[in-house]
């Protein structure tokens, strides 16, 4: 169990990387908002609880891997990464400039800290399987995690993956799914609707657990229990609200590709502080 | 003349032996797995026409059955080269890269991971099968692809060379194999090394005044071969040069011959548009502009039938290399 001075700390952590983000858009002046944001507590709980990894030796043998499948989402990963000390912060930046080791989507070979490339979508949890099942071949133990995004689950690829890792039973794998109702051009269930998702997964052979992607306590017990399960690989269906910590584009779906404008980011930085301090005092 | 330094075998012109490409694969995996046990071999549910089956069962732990889902098998295979594995996948040059080209391009090519992509049946040599799975673009998805190696073999035994070399490169690349049986040209002491292209054939003497060079790749290699004997009998003195690599293509030979013979005409079994014989004209326009003829497929799709009807119908049989070699000639002296 956490303390509650663990959870304050990794809240506060999430709320830095939400501010970071929303600079690193204001100055790449493209990108997306919503995955983004929704996706700050899962990312600081992943790097600040969760993933065996060391920042100053990235290429580390024994640490986690953490597959970004939707790539779009990179600056929550970028921004974590900085607050985790892997890169200086005001390197976010530089997010999608020319010679920027931070491209539009990630690129493994540019940047130290990644594990793959990714972007184009539904291709994700087929690079973790490789990966978890290479390192179970040379018996090895670390844990692969994968995040996904929900409209991306519309790729064909995706349900290859899912059948594959089912069948070798990869329980090294946990993935998680970024629940966020959102996609491109509207909501999930109108462009190509995914429910009843859980079933499916379950019918793939999967373990699934649903959290708040909000809760840190609650997805760091999911990531437990994953742990804990050896004959099947688990998948967390995280369920997040787009664009969380900024209340005027919450739920938004027009926020997925586009970035704040400079006023725009000053008054969603200043609810992002004011939250903050919310966040604080409730814990204190 | 036969080339001494390219040590082909004796009896190229009566065809005594023949094999295909993809049985080359099929042996050459195995030896190199032996002594490298990053390799691993993911198979599309083809396992037996692929010649996977042979790697399977010798190395079945090192042997992964990927269901038909080639999107799926190029994904895994980047993820496990990334922890250090030497993935080879393997299917029908249609599907892989035919169907599953973006995610090579993505986490293969661009991620720089030392894949190997083996496409087999590649070519209207399928045969019967028809259309829909003779593989006439494979050369072109792979070769517009920044740091993709990609590699024809002319027979059976350059194939396992070829794939021995392949598990060493540490780079991503392409492999492209035939499914029928076809003529062996070279020995197990003929030169195999990736980027090089080979010259197998001289014309003989210098009496010879009209010269061209006859660039192949792949099986059609061996009809080059012949082609030339027929070219040097109507007076044409012929230099053969296998294009086993087709990127990156070994510029220093190709131009050096394309300057010495004045005349190039390519052969392959590939679409002409974006092929080996594409890749040679650009860099021939660039370095040393030669009159050239493209032996290939026009622009069309193949058909059911036997692999010999079908090579000779769209216009790649011996006949159509030796009448290219007369047309690039005359379109050289005007």
């Amino acid at each position: 169990m956490l303390t509650d001075a663990q959870v304050a700390h990794l809240e506060q952590k999430a709320e830095n990387v939400r501010e970071t983000i929303i600079a690193m858009l204001v100055a790449a002046g493209s990108g997306h908002t919503a995955g983004p944001l929704d996706m700050a507590d899962i990312f600081a709980a992943l790097y600040f609880h969760i993933l065996q990894h060391d920042p100053k030796n990235p290429a580390w043998e024994e640490r986690d891997r953490l597959i970004l499948s939707n790539g779009h989402i990179v600056p929550v990963r970028y921004a974590t990464m900085a607050h985790a000390g892997y890169f200086p912060v005001e390197e976010c930046l530089t997010l999608r400039k020319f010679g920027s080791r931070l491209q539009g989507h990630p690129e493994r070979t540019r940047l130290p800290g990644l594990e793959t490339t990714s972007g184009p979508l539904g291709e994700g949890l087929g690079q973790a399987a490789g990966i978890a099942y290479a390192l179970r071949m040379d018996g090895t133990k670390n844990r692969v995690y994968c995040t996904m995004g929900d409209g991306e689950q519309n790729e064909g690829s995706v349900w290859e993956a899912l059948m594959f890792v089912g069948k070798y039973k990869l329980s090294n794998i946990t993935a998680i799914i970024d629940r966020n109702n959102i996609q491109i051009d509207g909501m999930t269930e109108q462009v190509m609707p995914l429910e009843p998702l859980r079933d499916k997964y379950q019918s793939f052979n999967w373990h699934v657990l649903e959290v708040d992607g909000h809760n840190i306590p609650q997805f760091i017990a999911a990531c437990d229990e994953a742990k804990a399960i050896a004959e099947k690989p688990t998948m967390i269906i995280a369920h997040t609200i787009p664009g969380r910590g900024v209340r005027e584009i919450e739920g938004d779906y027009r926020w997925h590709g586009k970035p704040p404008k400079a006023e725009e980011a000053k008054r969603f930085l200043n609810e992002l502080r004011t939250m903050q301090g919310k966040v604080i005092s409730e814990h204190q | 003349m036969i080339e001494p330094s390219a040590h082909l075998r004796e009896d190229i012109f009566d065809s005594k032996e023949s094999a295909a490409t993809r049985d080359g694969f099929g042996k050459g995996i195995v030896e190199a797995a032996r002594t490298d046990v990053r390799i691993v071999v993911l198979s599309a549910d083809l396992a037996e026409s692929t010649r996977a089956e042979w790697f399977q069962k010798e190395f079945p732990e090192r042997f992964i059955e990927m269901g038909v889902a080639e999107q799926n098998m190029a994904a895994v295979a980047a993820g496990m080269a990334a922890a250090g594995k030497v993935p080879f996948i393997t299917s029908y040059a249609m599907f892989s890269p035919g169907r599953n080209w973006e995610q090579i391009r993505t986490t293969i090519a661009l991620n720089e991971m030392p894949v190997v992509v083996c496409g087999m049946h590649a070519g209207v040599s399928v045969g019967p099968d028809g259309a829909t799975h003779q593989a006439l673009e494979d050369i072109a998805l792979m070769r517009v692809l920044p740091h993709m190696t990609v590699i024809s073999p002319c027979d059976a035994e350059e194939a396992r060379k070829a794939t021995i070399a392949a598990a060493q490169l540490g780079k991503p690349v392409y492999m492209r194999f035939g499914r029928s049986a076809t003529p062996l040209i070279t020995t197990a002491e003929t030169p195999f090394e990736i980027g090089k292209a080979s010259i197998l054939y001289h014309p003989g003497g210098d009496a010879l005044q009209k010269k061209v060079a006859l660039m192949a790749t792949g099986a059609l290699v061996h009809s080059a071969l012949v082609a030339a004997r027929e070219l040097e009998k109507e007076g044409i003195g012929a230099t053969v040069v296998n294009v086993s690599t087709i990127k990156p293509l070994d510029a220093e030979t190709i131009v050096r011959v394309a300057r010495e013979c004045g005349a190039v005409v390519t052969v392959e079994e590939h679409q002409i548009a974006g092929g080996m014989g594409s890749a040679i004209a650009e860099l021939l326009a660039q370095q040393a502009p030669t009159p050239m003829q493209f032996v290939g497929v026009h622009d069309m799709f193949g058909q059911s039938g036997e692999p010999a009807e079908l090579i000779e119908h769209y216009g790649m049989g011996v006949s159509h290399i030796v009448e290219a070699g007369h047309r690039v000639c005359s379109a050289r002296s005007v």
